[in-house]
């Protein structure tokens, strides 16, 4: 054997070592039991019955409001909007503290943030749990601008309404340490949050998890606006299509009393539903969405973008033509002509390719790299990234990284599997 | 008498007078707006109708109506729905609850006969028997316990199957969302209720079901006005609840 031999068959062994322990901080296919492999329905049905964790049922999960900006006049339309509302569990003994961030468009007791927040509390955590900025509520009491979806801003509005709500806490409950933790957009947030905190450091949080962020918020707008267009017959025939919904929902509706539990996965099997209808019916959600919050964010600033500029409306408004507008509009439109020129007014000098590409996790990807209290779990299939941005945190991140098989966007986050994960994450070295 | 009309007959006068002359023919114009980003003519196709479209010629007081029922809500019924979490305590708040659910599964029993589906009227007639009598007249769920189908027909539905339609979208004060035909036909389903408690009840009892009725309805409705802080909640709303009726008289 010559030497150029052996060290080549080295450089293959090495390779092959190299493979495997990139390999080994993924879950492989062979042990992962979620039952659902295609991306669109595990986004849409999410865990089944029968394969969620084990969580308790009640636990004090308590609405709370805040005024962060005492001193905003919101316009009459939107006179509800002044407190933030948020959500807290704590426990009657010194613990750990989490921070949980909603996706887009949910709120603070969604079903996501309220399955995670029912996991910490069993986990013996006190949980904080906050809106995304993308919520109307949040846009109207807590974002500075009211005009949402910038990386910074929305941390900073954040870690402000953070800063606020454990100020209000501190006396009354003894906390050990600070967690943070967040998915879709929300895990987004929560990796520039904690960028923000290691220089304020107000927090210094022990750990944050990231659950499915985007890696660019551009691409990932991008991806479910085009699902809209997936509609059989083109956009014009949504109502022929949104029928077709809701008469096969009918007739499994019919068969099943309650709405929830295994209905959605029944009503699924049942419906027999293509995936380009599926993607459709995701995109249309995130349409809803966006509808109210671009009609929030224009009616606060009065930006003049389905509203007419100077228009004053009253609480008790016809908003009809403003509602159709803003459901036939996507997010890319509000990024291009509402989100980029407002804050452009700010940074005349920034172009669009550089205020898209500054809008996303690659911007901070060295700090990710650097900080070893940051993982994230993934998917491999998940709907909101491109063909290939799923490497950027096996790369970014390396062993701190979790890719799951599958689970489409968020649609494994109740499986028991990934809720032990998501919990011993925090509760591993902790005292 | 005659000394009245000449005053009025003046007085008449000179407010036709003061009209006349307190509006010259000076137009008030409208104020123009510059044109949003995305107007409707640009983009909205002039025959199409928005799928969450609901009949709602009621709009402006139905909007005030539901603002009413906001701030009911802030002033009286939230405020009596946490001293009854506070004060009684949860099994007996549950045994509240299943009674008047029994009295549910009642209605749901008249109106299946009504709709003539046999199918249902077996279920929430075995719901009814078992629970009045197992269940310690309605007061312990024990047919849900015991995995029975529990229906749920009212007296709107009823008249959704023979094909009466909904008519506009109505709120209601004080119940909220509802259209026409529902809220009309809340009125047979509360004077089934109350004939049979009236009947079955002592009459003390009896004068505070309404009350307790309410209360636990109340406790049980997790929605509140205005939370979501979209401005488009009341169209929101408006299109779950009449695709929700539709699915029901379907169902």
């Amino acid at each position: 054997m010559t030497n150029s031999n052996i060290s080549q068959r080295l450089l293959v062994v090495l390779c092959l070592l190299l493979l495997a322990s990139a390999a080994s901080a993924r879950v492989t296919v062979e042990n992962y039991g979620f039952p659902i492999q295609d991306r669109y329905v595990a986004t849409v049905v999410g865990t089944p019955e029968g394969y969620e964790a084990d969580l308790p049922k009640y636990i004090p999960f308590k609405k709370r409001w805040l005024n962060v900006f005492p001193d905003r006049k919101l316009p009459d339309l939107i006179w509800y909007g002044q407190e933030m509302i948020y959500s807290e569990a704590l426990q009657d003994h010194p613990a750990p503290l989490i921070f949980l961030i909603a996706g887009t468009g949910a709120a603070h007791n969604g079903a996501k943030n309220f399955n995670m927040a029912r996991a910490f509390y069993k986990a013996g955590f006190h949980v904080v749990s906050l809106s995304s900025p993308t919520y109307p509520n949040f846009v109207s009491s807590a974002s500075s601008t009211g005009v949402v979806g910038d990386a910074q801003r929305d941390a900073a509005d954040l870690y402000r309404v953070m800063e606020m709500i454990w100020k209000k806490l501190d006396g009354d409950i003894e906390v050990t340490s600070f967690s943070l933790t967040g998915y879709s957009l929300g895990a987004f947030n929560s990796a520039y949050v904690a960028k923000l905190d290691d220089e304020r450091k107000s927090f210094n949080f022990r750990k944050v998890l990231l659950i499915n962020p985007p890696v660019s918020l551009y691409n990932s707008i991008s991806l479910l606006d085009r699902m809209t267009q997936n509609i059989p017959g083109g956009a014009d025939n949504f109502n022929e299509f949104f029928d077709k919904l809701v008469k096969a929902f009918s007739k499994v509706y019919k068969d099943e009393d309650e709405i929830g539990g295994d209905f959605l996965y029944q009503a699924y099997k049942a419906m027999d539903l293509k995936d380009e209808e599926l993607a459709a019916l995701i995109g249309v959600s995130f349409r809803i969405s966006s509808a109210s919050l671009v009609f929030t964010s224009d009616v606060m600033t009065d930006y003049g973008y389905v509203k007419p500029k100077g228009l004053v409306l009253d609480r008790y408004a016809d908003l009809t033509v403003y509602n159709q507008v803003a459901s036939r509009l996507g997010f890319t439109d509000y990024y291009h002509d509402f989100f980029y020129p407002f804050y452009k007014a700010d940074n005349p000098n920034i172009t669009r390719d550089q205020f898209i590409a500054s809008e996303s996790l690659t911007e901070i990807a060295d700090y990710l790299r650097n900080s070893p209290k940051i993982t994230v779990m993934h998917n491999q299939n998940d709907i909101i990234l491109e063909p290939g941005e799923i490497d950027f945190f096996n790369d970014v991140f390396g062993d701190r990284a979790t890719i799951y098989p599958y689970g489409g966007h968020c649609g494994n986050m109740n499986y028991r599997d990934n809720v032990a994960l998501m919990v011993s994450t925090f509760t591993r070295g902790a005292n | 008498m005659k000394s009245i009309m000449p005053r009025a007959c003046a007085l008449l006068a000179v407010a036709l007078l003061a009209a006349c002359s307190s509006a010259p023919p000076k137009p008030t114009p409208e104020p123009v707006y510059p044109e949003p980003v995305f107007s409707a003519e640009r983009i909205v196709p002039e025959d199409s109708i928005a799928i969450t479209t609901v009949y709602d010629p009621w709009e402006p007081m139905n909007m005030r109506i539901y603002n009413f029922n906001y701030h009911f809500d802030q002033w009286v019924f939230l405020p009596v729905v946490r001293g009854w979490q506070a004060v009684v305590p949860k099994p007996a708040r549950t045994g509240v609850h299943n009674f008047f659910e029994n009295f549910r599964d009642v209605r749901t029993m008249a109106n299946s006969i009504l709709q003539a589906s046999p199918t249902k009227l077996m279920q929430s007639t075995g719901r009814v028997l078992v629970n009045s009598t197992i269940g310690l007249f309605g007061l312990i769920d024990v047919a849900t316990s015991m995995g029975m189908a529990k229906p749920d027909e009212d007296f709107g539905q009823t008249l959704g199957r023979w094909g009466v339609p909904t008519g506009p979208y109505l709120v209601l004060p004080l119940l909220g969302p509802s259209n026409l035909r529902d809220g009309a036909a809340e009125l047979p389903d509360f004077a089934l209720q109350n004939y049979m408690q009236g009947n079955l009840l002592a009459k003390p009892v009896r004068a505070t079901t309404f009350l307790f009725d309410s209360v636990d309805t109340r406790t049980n409705t997790s929605f509140r006005y205005y939370e979501t802080g979209s401005a488009f909640e009341y169209q929101t709303v408006r299109w779950l609840y009449s695709t929700k009726r539709e699915l029901d008289v379907e169902k």
